[in-house]
């Protein structure tokens, strides 16, 4: 029995059928991306290709050469590598830990944001995993970093922070990994069936055969539930021990009870300008103006405030700490960053993350996307610039004099330092080709009366409110 | 697998077909469990959606964070014990540090239980007689009944259609 057009027309006056229209509309939207592929994102694609093969032949150079081939000296062990390192594991705190704090909240606005961030969560674990096998010099014997006990005659030292490392590290990969492809698994399911040929085979498998009952949809809510309250005290305990990498050592400055908090928040700073960062990309590249509105970088760009100020306490007081208590060993770091060799670069990192993002992010007429980015690249460039600080000048200014040295990048670090910022924005860009980058069925649970979207008439509910309320409905007529 | 089923607009009209259907169950010879309910988007407040609520997952993450933390204590302890080695007086086996791979361990066994219990509890995967219609992901609810007596189809079709349905489908049961 077909409906008549008078049925029709009553159902499209119902919210229901607006809220069908809307939901037809969002599936169309989001899934567009992945089956059109624009000039823009070929050029996109190619650039960050380009930096990749840089790294490539880069690595191949050092691994033919030898690591030698890197400024790292005695006593400068460690520099752009770890910084990387650092920096990464630190940006991927924007996803998994907000994404999660926001599902605990029930924050309904988090909705378009969620999956953005996640995956900029595992595409820089991944990244921050691959740079120590960079470092080791000999990535063949990278194995040896897995600390099973007894074999070929290596102890796996528990009491050492770098073991930490690894436990950590692998609990937040798989968390985070996890975290991104549960939600996923239903967006696969509507790419399965929107598909066809090799793609569809593929979204078969990743879809592991979903349906959608209702008790899979609800199976799939606990799992998010358990996930999210899960992840958010691995996310802190990660950043905690990276920082524990430093704070363990009897370094000048390095050795500080605060280190673990402020890395923590220097993590949750770097990510959240990541976030708005891609977000602001993906908004532009790939056409999602009705879901990442304004609303979500100024929300975003308020926390990101917060943060700022939050490093900048964090930052105080370890200096001032230093400086009151006037120990030469840590007096001769703290005055080369803050005046001498690396001070060009202390104070690149104070106008970076304090003194261009606080002005922008204090005033709600400049917290626009465009200002909210602005600020969000300024914090990039301050928080890796903050991790190279932290790392270096303590390292080339050891307690005795006689053993310090500088340190110089060579071409070959900083290519590979290109190509990590290549080799994110490339997983990025083939992700959003492969999955929606905003979760489909979570944007359509914002249709629902109690999802916040269509009775809900607060503007604070960052649902495509042009779509469901105000917009034009399109003009043929369902069958 | 066949499935007689339709299509609804809201979960209202859905909910009124899951009742029909329910009540009909015992006079139309099938059982409850053959009542399919397929959607896009998860719908909560419904009784077809919430009759599958349930606090178990919770536990089990539990029980496998406390798996994790065990099998953390037993690596950390056992292996340091096994180890031939002069601590100078520390202790052999320190809680401190032990403590934060435990707790790394702890935190994963509650993550993979959290993804088993999942994969358990909504079975998956399951690439066999997958049910689809294009229209479930532009919103529409599918409800319906699987593998029906053929005596019955017809007041099967009529229960669809009663509550709402504009027409009945059938699902041949050939999966993609």
């Amino acid at each position: 029995m077909q409906k008549t057009v008078e049925q029709i027309e009553q159902d499209l006056q119902r919210p229901t059928g607006r809220t069908q229209r809307a939901a037809e509309r969002i599936e169309q939207d989001l899934l567009r991306p992945i089956f059109t592929t624009s000039g823009k994102y070929k050029v996109a694609v190619a650039v960050s290709g380009l930096l990749v093969l840089a790294g490539v032949a880069a690595f191949g150079y050092q691994l033919y050469t030898g690591i030698g081939v890197w400024g790292i000296n005695s006593p400068v062990f460690w520099a752009f590598d770890i910084t990387n390192f650092v920096f990464w594991i630190g940006i991927s705190h924007a996803g998994t830990l907000i994404s999660a704090i926001l599902r605990l909240c029930n924050a309904t606005w988090r909705r378009p944001v969620t999956r953005c961030a996640e995956a900029i969560t595992v595409f820089s674990i991944v990244i921050g995993g691959l740079i120590p096998l960079c470092h080791i010099g000999r990535p063949w014997l990278g194995y040896w970093l897995i600390p099973y006990p007894n074999q070929r005659g290596i102890w796996p030292n528990f009491r050492s922070p770098l073991l930490w490392d690894f436990f950590a590290i692998l609990t937040y990969l798989t968390g985070s990994t996890t975290f991104l492809y549960l939600p996923t698994i239903p967006d696969f399911a509507a790419i399965r069936d929107a598909s066809t040929g090799f793609r569809k085979k593929i979204c078969r498998i990743l879809s592991l055969g979903w349906q959608g009952t209702p008790r899979q949809w609800q199976r799939l809510e606990i799992a998010m539930h358990i996930m999210a309250i899960a992840i958010v005290p691995v996310a802190v305990s990660v950043h905690t021990i990276v920082s524990w990498d430093f704070s363990m050592t009897l370094v000048p400055m390095w050795h500080s009870t605060i280190f673990g908090p402020y890395f923590v928040t220097g993590a949750i700073f770097s990510g959240i300008a990541a976030l708005i960062l891609a977000m602001a990309l993906l908004r532009h590249f790939l056409h999602l103006e009705q879901y990442l509105t304004p609303l979500h970088f100024n929300n975003l760009g308020k926390l990101l405030l917060t943060m700022s100020l939050l490093w900048f306490y964090f930052t105080f007081c370890e200096r001032l700490t230093t400086w009151y208590g006037n120990t030469p060993d840590e007096m001769a770091v703290f005055w080369q960053s803050i005046r001498l060799h690396f001070a060009p670069l202390f104070w690149t990192m104070v106008i970076c993350n304090l003194i261009i993002p606080v002005p922008i992010l204090s005033m709600k007429r400049f917290r626009t996307i465009t200002g909210t980015a602005i600020a969000s690249s300024t914090i990039i460039v301050g928080m890796w610039i903050e991790r190279f600080l932290i790392i270096v000048p303590a390292l080339d200014h050891k307690f005795l004099p006689f053993s310090w040295g500088v340190y110089r990048p060579t071409w070959v670090e900083d290519t590979l330092m290109a190509s990590s910022f290549g080799m994110m924005a490339l997983l990025y860009l083939l992700f959003s080709k492969a999955v929606p980058m905003i979760s489909i069925w979570e944007m359509k649970v914002g249709l629902q009366p109690h999802g916040g979207g269509i009775i809900t008439t607060a503007p604070a509910i960052a649902e495509p409110h042009g779509l469901v309320l105000e917009g034009p409905l399109p003009t043929d007529v369902p069958e | 697998m066949k499935v007689l089923y339709a299509l609804y607009a809201d979960p209202e009209t859905a909910q009124r077909a899951v009742d029909a259907l329910h009540a009909a169950c015992s006079e139309l010879n099938f059982d409850e469990r053959q009542i399919v309910i397929i959607s896009g988007e998860p719908h909560e407040g419904y009784d077809f959606a919430d009759s599958h609520i349930t606090r178990r997952p919770y536990g089990w993450a539990v029980f496998g964070a406390a798996i994790g933390a065990g099998c953390g204590y037993l690596l950390t302890t056992l292996t340091q014990r096994a180890y031939p080695i002069f601590t100078g007086g520390m202790p052999l086996s320190p809680m401190w540090t032990d403590g934060i791979i435990v707790y790394e361990l702890t935190m994963l066994g509650a993550i993979l239980t959290a993804l088993i219990t999942l994969l358990v509890g909504a079975k998956l995967p399951n690439f066999k007689g997958v049910i689809k219609d294009p229209e479930i992901w532009l919103g529409k609810i599918l409800v319906g009944v699987a593998d029906p007596l053929e005596s019955s189809q017809q007041d099967v079709q009529e229960c669809l259609l009663g509550a709402g349905a504009a027409e009945v489908k059938q699902f041949s049961g050939v999966s993609d």
